[in-house]
């Protein structure tokens, strides 16, 4: 009956939050890498790369891709473009 | 002969393992191979009573272990096949009665005399997990399609890889067909997309499951119980015959959309 009900008001199934809400939390259970874990992981990425190169800090991702039952860390670092060259 | 040893296991508990040993053991006895199952799950004994053998008990696993009985003592003969053994848990000791080492020898014992060698495992990641999948050539994970039971199961995945006794197979156990059509119950590929393990079977929920095991008599050799068609043919892809995914519902193209699951798995 709630798949109808959730049809009506334009939910998503009961059965689509348990995937997705399970997709996230095994790629961390794998990796054993909770969600605090990286976002600390980020902000040590963002500095180590800032001394080196002008980066922008607001742009940077770091996520987790999985292939199978491997994953990889993907991160993501737009460079600032130099200016007045 | 040599056998086959195969570990039933899942990470969270009530999942259905012992059900499903029982049932594949009596279903595989009634194809007239030699079978013995083993219930490693000690402390908390219950393969026995699935099976309809709990008044028969002398001898258990850890007497064997531990040289007070013979193995051939503490093997329990089925009531209705007689190439079909129980080898009973210790109801009054705990995992650490037994090693992996003890599990691997005692299997070596049993190998030439049996085709299968059945090990029911205790759920959770601990020594009694160890114990059950050291002398395993498969792996059976059994899951429900809950949260829970998924995200235990994957835990459980990654560390039959760790123990490298992997590639492990998926049991889907009671799936509620009904509740799938209508979105509350994740589908068999969802299931198999998240956990990304090969898929040997999928038994539908059935209050005979219950009942039988109120009876200590397995729905396994019940010609005409669905649940029991799905142990068969699961003991049937355990001999390496390819056994189509049945037919949960007879009617639409939920057939198809799960023998394509089963294809990609193999």
């Amino acid at each position: 009956m709630s798949g109808f009900l959730d049809r009506i008001l334009g939910r998503k199934s009961s059965a689509n939050s348990a995937k997705e809400r399970l997709q996230l939390v095994l790629i961390h259970d794998r990796a054993n890498l909770s969600p605090g874990v990286l976002e600390n992981l980020r902000d040590e990425i963002v500095e180590v790369i800032s001394r080196h190169v002008d980066i922008d800090p607001t742009g940077v991702r770091l996520e987790m891709e999985k292939d199978g039952r491997q994953h990889r860390l993907i991160a993501d670092i737009p460079l600032r473009a130099r200016r007045g060259r | 002969m040599t056998a086959k040893v195969v570990t039933i296991t899942s990470g969270k508990g009530g999942v259905g393992k012992t059900t499903a040993t029982a049932n594949l053991a009596s279903a595989l006895a009634s194809m007239g191979l030699k079978v013995v199952c083993i219930d490693a799950d000690i402390g908390l004994r219950n393969l026995d009573l699935i099976l309809g053998l709990e008044n028969r008990i002398v001898y258990d696993l850890v007497d064997a272990v531990e040289g007070r009985a013979r193995l051939r003592q503490a093997m329990i003969r089925d009531k209705r096949f007689a190439n079909l053994f129980l080898i009973p848990a210790a109801q009054t000791r705990d995992k650490s009665a037994v090693s992996p080492s003890d599990m691997i020898r005692l299997c070596a014992e049993l190998r030439p005399e049996h085709d299968f060698i059945l090990i029911d495992s205790p759920a959770g990641i601990e020594r009694g997990f160890k114990n059950a999948i050291a002398p395993a050539d498969q792996v059976l994970i059994v899951t429900n399609p809950e949260i829970s039971a998924v995200r235990d199961a994957d835990r459980i995945i990654g560390m039959v890889e760790a123990e490298e006794k992997g590639p492990a197979k998926l049991l889907l156990n009671r799936l509620n067909l009904a509740m799938v059509k209508r979105g509350d119950m994740m589908s068999p590929e969802d299931v198999v997309e998240l956990l990304a393990i090969e898929l040997i079977g999928i038994v539908p929920e059935d209050e005979e499951v219950v009942i039988a095991g109120n009876r200590g008599t397995p729905v396994a050799l019940d010609d005409r119980n669905r649940a029991g068609l799905a142990f068969r043919n699961i003991a049937r892809r355990l001999q390496g015959e390819n056994v189509p995914l049945m037919d949960l519902e007879r009617k639409d193209g939920f057939f198809g959309r799960l023998s394509n699951v089963f294809g990609r798995g193999g």
